[in-house]
């Protein structure tokens, strides 16, 4: 089965400004993968390459199998645009029976209806976009995305609108689309989001791969501090199940013990590792 | 196909919820009853002037003037409408986040650039047509006075705004809406007055002004379309009054030959695949 998402070799170039120099990506079917990377890193580049708005300098991205931009790709994945804006005059239900007849979804009232619910517009389906405010158009942005059940879903930054509930809400969707099998590309500020949900992280950092694995993978060495009378004594890559040991030890050579901490490195040190200048 | 319409009809609901329409038909009745007063002021002081000695024929000057005008004014509003229609399509759209929701679709940019365009063209083209035909009637019934070729007159009318709102679409592509907006008037009102220098150039053998404004009915065939509706206009007013009539008010009437339907035709195709080329090689 061909991935939902394979990048290869992916370069592009704006000008004299490299924004992606030779990335090479993968997502599985129905696979979690979050992008993250600081400002101007170049994944809205990645994604856009991959909807078929921008086209590479060099190196090629394929959905299903499907070169990117193709119609055969176009109409395998939803998507989420970093800064994106519906009609005004539009109601959320017009925008998505509009997405509905353009992505060839037969999904009819049902799926529009249940699509609002599922992002918390439950009973808004009627009311026009411009009186909407800047979450809830992202939150009908999303809805719009998963119109038609695409095998790949490319959000970018989807919660940056969104109030604490509403991160809450994509965080139990983002599990609900893993069910259904159905992959995402997630890019994304918030390292607790992908924490928490994805498989997978890749960090990009001024255009080039620096970091994937999965989040616990690349949190990377854990370790114990414990604190004696002569100072704090760190112990890297020990576990929780050495403490008992390294306490017995400690004391045996006559410390005195205050305070003992297991240290699980968070995916924040792990990224700020990968990313520092 | 059916993409394509879906994307016009967005475009058209939009110009109704807007009511972009409702503004164009009040304003369009407005001009109307404008014109149907003045055409009868008109007439009533012409209808004493009788023959007279150099042989004007009174009605028919009066009656070719006043359509001429309406013509000139039927253009300009079409052509103010297939510009609003069209200027932010591509890149106005792109800036504001609102294109890529649709383009990242199956439906592609070409389908887009025609549902774009069958929107806008269908939308000014039926307008010229209606606010035309209300033209020839009025200046009818209450002067008396019926154009020659009424249908070729108001086809090539009709074609002219056609060729504008492909061109309108192009600029899409490469400026953002306002700069579009200002660019694709301008370079119509470039045509008009490449005619009026040329009708200028009529009346006084000035082969360069004529030349010029042929070029520019050419490279510009809106404007070779205007001349040759005005032609097709006044074809049976012979003598004098031809003569006269044929300066025209805003541009004087000029056969373009029989070359102008397939030029037409074919500016519009090459103008069409350019902005489809263009498009498909555009980041967004
Ligand atoms: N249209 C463009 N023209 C020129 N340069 C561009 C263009 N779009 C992006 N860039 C540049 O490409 C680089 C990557 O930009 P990109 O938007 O992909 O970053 P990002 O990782 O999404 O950042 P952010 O977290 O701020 O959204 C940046 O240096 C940016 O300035
Ligand atoms: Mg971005």
């Amino acid at each position: 089965m061909d991935a939902a998402l394979a990048v290869t070799g992916l370069s592009k170039r704006y000008g004299a400004t490299d924004a992606l120099r030779g990335i090479d990506l993968e997502v599985a079917p129905g696979e979690l993968v979050g992008l993250l990377g600081p400002n101007g890193a170049g994944k809205s580049t990645l994604v856009k390459i991959a909807c078929g708005l921008v086209r590479p300098t060099s190196g090629e991205a394929r959905i299903c199998g499907a070169p990117a931009g193709s119609p055969a790709a176009r109409g395998a994945l939803g998507y989420l645009a970093e800064l994106f804006r519906f009609p005004g005059w539009a109601s959320a239900d017009e925008i998505l029976a509009l997405h509905q007849r353009l992505a060839r979804s037969g999904g009819g009232a049902a799926e529009r209806a249940e699509l609002l619910e599922l992002v918390g517009l439950g009973g808004e389906a009627a009311r026009r976009v411009e009186t909407m405010s800047k979450g809830m158009q992202q939150r009908l942005g999303i809805a719009q995305a998963l119109v038609g059940r695409p095998a790949l879903l490319l959000l970018d930054e989807p919660t940056s609108a969104l109030d604490p509930t509403g991160r809450r809400t994509v965080r139990s969707l983002l599990e609900e689309l893993r069910r259904r099998g159905q992959a995402v590309l997630l890019n994304t500020h918030l390292l607790s989001e992908v924490e928490h949900v994805c498989d997978r992280v890749a960090i990009i950092d001024r255009g080039a791969l620096v970091a994937a694995g999965r989040p616990g993978d690349l949190s990377g060495i854990s370790g114990v501090e414990i604190e004696t009378a002569s100072g704090i004594r760190r112990f890297p890559g020990a576990t929780r199940d050495d403490v008992p040991e390294l306490v017995a030890r400690l004391v045996g050579e006559g410390e005195r013990i205050y305070d003992v901490r297991v240290v699980r490195p968070t995916l924040e040190d792990a990224y700020l590792a990968a990313v520092a200048p | 196909m059916t993409d394509a319409l879906a994307v016009a009809g967005v475009a058209l609901r939009e110009s109704v919820r807007r009511r972009v329409f409702a503004v164009v038909v009040v304003l369009t009745a407005a001009f109307g009853a404008l014109y149907w007063w003045g055409a009868s002021q008109l007439f009533q002081d012409t209808s004493g002037f009788g023959a007279n000695r150099f042989g004007i024929d009174a009605t028919a000057l009066a009656g070719a003037t006043l359509l001429g005008l309406a013509m000139f004014g039927t253009l300009f509003l079409g052509v103010v409408l297939a510009v609003f229609l069209t200027l932010g399509a591509v890149r106005g759209d792109a800036e504001s986040g609102l294109l890529q929701p649709l383009i990242v679709r199956p439906l592609g940019r070409r389908q887009y650039l025609a549902g774009r365009f069958a929107g806008a063209a269908s939308v000014s083209a039926a307008y010229v047509a209606v606010v035309y035909a209300g033209a020839v009637l009025v200046t009818g019934l209450v002067g008396g006075w019926w154009p020659d070729q009424v249908l070729g007159a108001g086809v090539r009318l009709v074609a002219a705004v056609v060729v504008v709102a492909a061109l309108s679409l192009l600029g899409s592509v490469f400026l953002s809406a306002t700069a579009n907006g200002i660019a694709v008037l301008m370079v119509f009102g470039a045509g008009l007055l490449a005619g009026l220098l040329g009708s200028i150039g009529d009346a006084l053998s000035s082969h360069t002004l004529q030349r010029l404004a042929d070029t520019a009915a050419w490279v510009l065939p809106f404007e070779a379309l205007y001349r040759d509706a005005l032609r097709v206009l006044v074809a049976n007013v012979t003598g004098v009054t031809g003569a006269i009539v044929q300066l025209g008010p805003l541009g004087g009437s000029h056969d373009a030959g029989p070359l102008l339907a397939p030029w037409t035709i074919a500016y519009v195709l090459g103008v069409a695949t350019l902005t489809s080329v263009a498009f498909a090689r555009r980041d967004l």
